[in-house]
């Protein structure tokens, strides 16, 4: 854990050879660049996104029609829940950290993040609790309880389970397949933690240490503030939920008695400590897109953005704020009247400072030469969406209202929007916007532009009309219906539109690739941006930034390309006239960068081994838990003892 | 603020933002993540306080304070080794370092042993994992600071073996400082969980 200064190296512990590949597999392998891994990251959210999409489109295949028996109730149960947890855990909380990882560093104009090798382990372990959690196909199914996992769903099934279909009827068999399947998701929710913990502790250190010369906290970018806050709330939140799923594992497996209510356990403790976290979270997943929106929409209205400070603190209070209303997800569960009114005071309370957003972002647009490119579209699109989403959350703070509302489609259409709507349409904005300084070409804009108009479409289609099936008393997580309730009509028109939102991302998968080669040139300042990251080449050198640039400004790229005139207006400077005559350019062999390292990726291998030994049990279990521990142990010492680079390079 | 300089992803004796190193600043960063963990599992444990699943023999009634108060005070008393450690390599005394991280990795290992007899006893006396959420709880807990206790005692017998073979002196003496800072942060919780455990008094009436 703890990173030990470089020193010589150890003789003895030069069991891996120093990697020296720089291309091919074993170069992505062991890379510690950040750029690098936040590709990989992109590459592998990208494979979760499409894996929880199909789910998605097979609970929506088996819902088109009443009675429909596409999917068994037990196969529907791990759908709609793997869809859940994949989608939270395995694309939003990584799809942030894809950001943070390719652009963040470049935005504070580092070389690199404060500990790069930390940084392959929290991908690699990332992959890790990925496999893991999908490793329950081949043993005994997926979890099944809903990606909030109530108890008595995660307790033990009980001696009577005639008309339940889990190991057909048999009392036992169906509670080993029940706790394998709990096992898998808390075992695995814990090691993808572990990731995200250490990702957080990476992102926080960087940004407080790391700043270029000149770039003080208020000059930074408000994506870069964004992600402080992030990793902050992650921090924070991460061992909350570690806790309750360390409770959970040793119930399940161990007999302990935390939340089983047939035990003596209290399942409210669990939704306490899963929503303490759970609140947070959705700021977690809603926060890096809403810096990546204040990226785009400056840029492309060509103007600062309005309210800066404002903005900051928007985000810092939303930070603050999304610890006091974790309760207004168990209005229902029973807390008493005071618990209640005061969750609901604080809910709508926290509805300001997101306003606060929302009006600078169109206060940023108004008076603007707005020019409407693939980026800016999905960006504005993304406001629009995360209001009509922001505003059904304001009527569930309502708790009489909330009482109504509460298990149907409805609450299933409000975090749609806030999601979908939200973090997916920001962050495809953020790849249009980031994909010619990643590769360096532009992605095909006129595909962008059908790409954004029908996932427009096909999002409001499907959530939409989920708010009318919610009003119209259609409960969430039913894997059938009966015709007659007037449901019919309306599940076949969104299944309908879930199959354009997958056309929609079919056409973006299509871009990304084609792009790559087929794209046009991008230079480094294809948008006319402001910020750091577009000082440098496209795609960056491995060490960023030839010279680390000094920070004089807020927007500090747009102050280089404008100089007050006579008259006290800016103007613009001509391309290559800018006045800033570069003084001293770091020689290449002067930079020094990490070097790349085995051990993080195969420290991450021990994990996902430990996990699958509490599986089994008696002395195998003790063998495996040990092969696991070694492996990971092993590794991290290694790693201590392996200076970051080599002397003299 | 004004004193920014160049930063550089690789770590070693350049400066930094706020001028302190990235290892003791990620250090503090995870300690503050770690009040969490512990938090939360405190907070279970006063939850199940009294919650005895119809076995009231096994209560707080069960805990030996002056036993516990031994091993607490050891552990404490550790803190002072790993200070005095880190002064003797600040230092440049080599030798002084070695006793008293190995005194203080000592003092842990006393601590650990004190926690296993306790729990060997509980065992026994009809205390298991199972029995209630009091004492599910109480054994997540405790042995959640076991394991800190743990790693922490293999980072100090590594400190030592270091320092034994010559790579770690006064010059690259900020690891111990950090591990410090991680030692003190586990007694620190120590005090906080003895308090809520052994000290809070407990009533025979809340079955």
């Amino acid at each position: 854990m703890t990173a030990v200064p470089a020193e010589a190296p150890t003789p003895g512990l030069k069991v891996l050879r120093r990697p020296k590949a720089t291309t091919g597999l074993w170069s992505w392998v062991t890379t510690t660049d950040h750029k690098k891994i936040g590709i990989m990251y992109f590459i592998a959210t990208m494979f979760f996104f499409v894996v929880a999409g199909l789910e998605a489109l097979a609970l929506r295949v088996q819902l088109a029609l009443p009675e429909n028996d596409f999917l068994s109730p037990d196969v529907y149960n791990q759908l709609y829940t793997m869809h859940g947890v994949t989608m939270v855990f395995f694309v939003g909380i990584p799809l942030g950290a894809t950001f943070f990882n390719y652009i963040m560093p470049l935005q504070i104009g580092a070389r690199d993040v404060a500990f790069p090798r930390l940084n392959a382990f929290s991908f690699w372990v990332f992959c890790a609790a990925g496999i893991f959690m999908y490793s329950g196909v081949i043993l005994g199914g997926l979890p099944d309880g809903g990606w909030f996992n109530y108890a008595p769903l995660s307790a033990p099934v009980g001696p009577d389970v005639s008309g339940y279909t889990l190991g057909g009827g048999s009392a036992e068999l169906a509670n080993q397949i029940h706790t394998g399947r709990m096992l898998m998701y808390s075992v695995g929710l814990q090691i993808a933690g572990i990731a995200t913990l250490a990702s957080a502790v990476n992102f926080i250190v960087t940004i407080l240490n790391l700043r270029a010369p000149g770039m003080t906290l208020m000059r930074m970018p408000v994506f870069v503030w964004m992600t402080l806050v992030v990793a902050f709330l992650l921090l924070f939140a991460i061992p909350v939920i570690g806790i309750a799923l360390w409770q959970l594992m040793f119930e399940v497996r161990f007999g302990a008695i935390f939340f089983a209510p047939s035990g003596g356990g209290d399942p409210m403790l669990w939704e306490h400590m899963f929503w303490l976290f759970g609140h947070p979270e959705v700021y977690i997943l809603i926060l890096p897109a809403f810096g990546i929106i204040s990226e785009i929409i400056p840029t492309f209205s060509r103007k600062p953005i309005f309210g800066y400070t404002a903005m900051i603190f928007a985000g810092v209070a939303i930070g603050f704020l999304g610890w006091g209303v974790w309760a207004h997800h168990m209005f229902a569960a029973g807390m008493g009247p005071v618990a209640n009114t005061a969750f609901s005071l604080t809910t709508m309370f926290i509805a300001v400072p997101t306003g606060v957003k929302i009006f600078n972002w169109i206060g940023t647009m108004w008076g603007g030469k707005i020019r409407l490119a693939t980026p800016m579209l999905f960006a504005v699109g993304a406001v629009a969406m995360f209001t009509i989403g922001g505003l059904s959350g304001v009527m569930h703070s309502v708790v009489p209202s909330n009482y109504q509302q509460t298990d149907t489609y409805f609450v299933v259409a409000h975090f749609h929007y806030v999601l979908f709507g939200g973090l997916v349409f920001g962050a495809i904005g953020g790849v249009y916007y980031w994909y010619p300084k990643v590769t360096g070409r532009l992605m095909n804009e006129t595909l962008g532009k059908v790409n954004f108009w029908t996932l427009l479409v096909g999002f409001n289609i499907t959530f939409g009309l989920m708010h009318f099936l919610g009003m119209w008393g259609m409960p969430r997580r039913i894997d059938t219906y009966y015709a007659g309730f007037g449901w019919e009509t309306l599940n076949q028109i969104i299944t309908g539109g879930a199959f354009l939102i997958a056309f929609s991302v079919l056409l973006l998968v299509i871009n990304i690739a084609m792009s790559l080669k087929r794209g046009e040139a991008a230079g480094d300042d294809p948008w006319d941006a402001r910020t750091l990251e577009w000082m440098t080449t496209s795609p960056p050198a491995h060490y960023n930034f030839r010279e680390v640039p000094q920070v004089s400004a807020r927007d500090e790229l747009w102050h280089r390309k404008h100089a007050v005139s006579e008259s006290g207006d800016y103007v613009r400077v001509p391309a290559g006239g800018s006045g800033d005559v570069v003084v001293h350019e770091d020689d290449e062999a002067d930079i020094h960068m990490p070097d790349p390292s085995f051990f993080p990726a195969l420290s991450a291998v021990g994990l996902p081994i430990m996990g699958w030994a509490l599986f089994t049990g008696g002395i195998t279990m003790v063998v495996t838990l040990a092969v696991g521990a070694v492996i990971t142990v092993g590794a991290l010492f290694a790693w201590a003892f392996e200076p970051s680079a080599e002397e003299g390079h | 603020m004004a004193e920014l300089t160049t930063a550089s992803a690789s770590t070693e004796s350049h400066a930094t933002s706020l001028g302190l190193s990235n290892e003791k600043l990620g250090m503090w960063t995870l300690l503050g993540s770690e009040c969490l963990f512990f938090g939360a599992l405190i907070s279970a444990y006063l939850v199940y306080y009294g919650r005895y699943n119809g076995v009231p023999e096994v209560s707080p009634a069960l805990y030996d304070i002056p036993f516990t108060s031994v091993s607490t005070f050891v552990l404490l008393m550790s803190s002072l080794g790993m200070v005095l450690a880190l002064s003797a390599i600040q230092r440049g005394d080599d030798r002084g370092f070695r006793i008293w991280i190995l005194a203080t990795a000592m003092m842990g290992t006393v601590f650990l042993s004190g926690q296993i007899y306790e729990f060997t006893v509980f065992v026994n006396e009809g205390m298991k994992l199972d029995t209630s959420p009091f004492a599910s709880s109480f054994y997540v807990l405790t042995s959640f600071h076991g394991v800190h206790v743990t790693v922490g005692v293999l980072m100090l017998v590594t400190l030592w073996a270091r320092s034994m073979t010559g790579r770690l002196t006064q010059t690259n003496s900020e690891v111990v400082e950090n591990i410090g800072l991680y030692w003190h942060f586990v007694d620190i919780v120590w005090i906080v969980i003895f308090t809520a455990i052994y000290l809070i008094p407990w009533e025979q009436a809340t079955l």
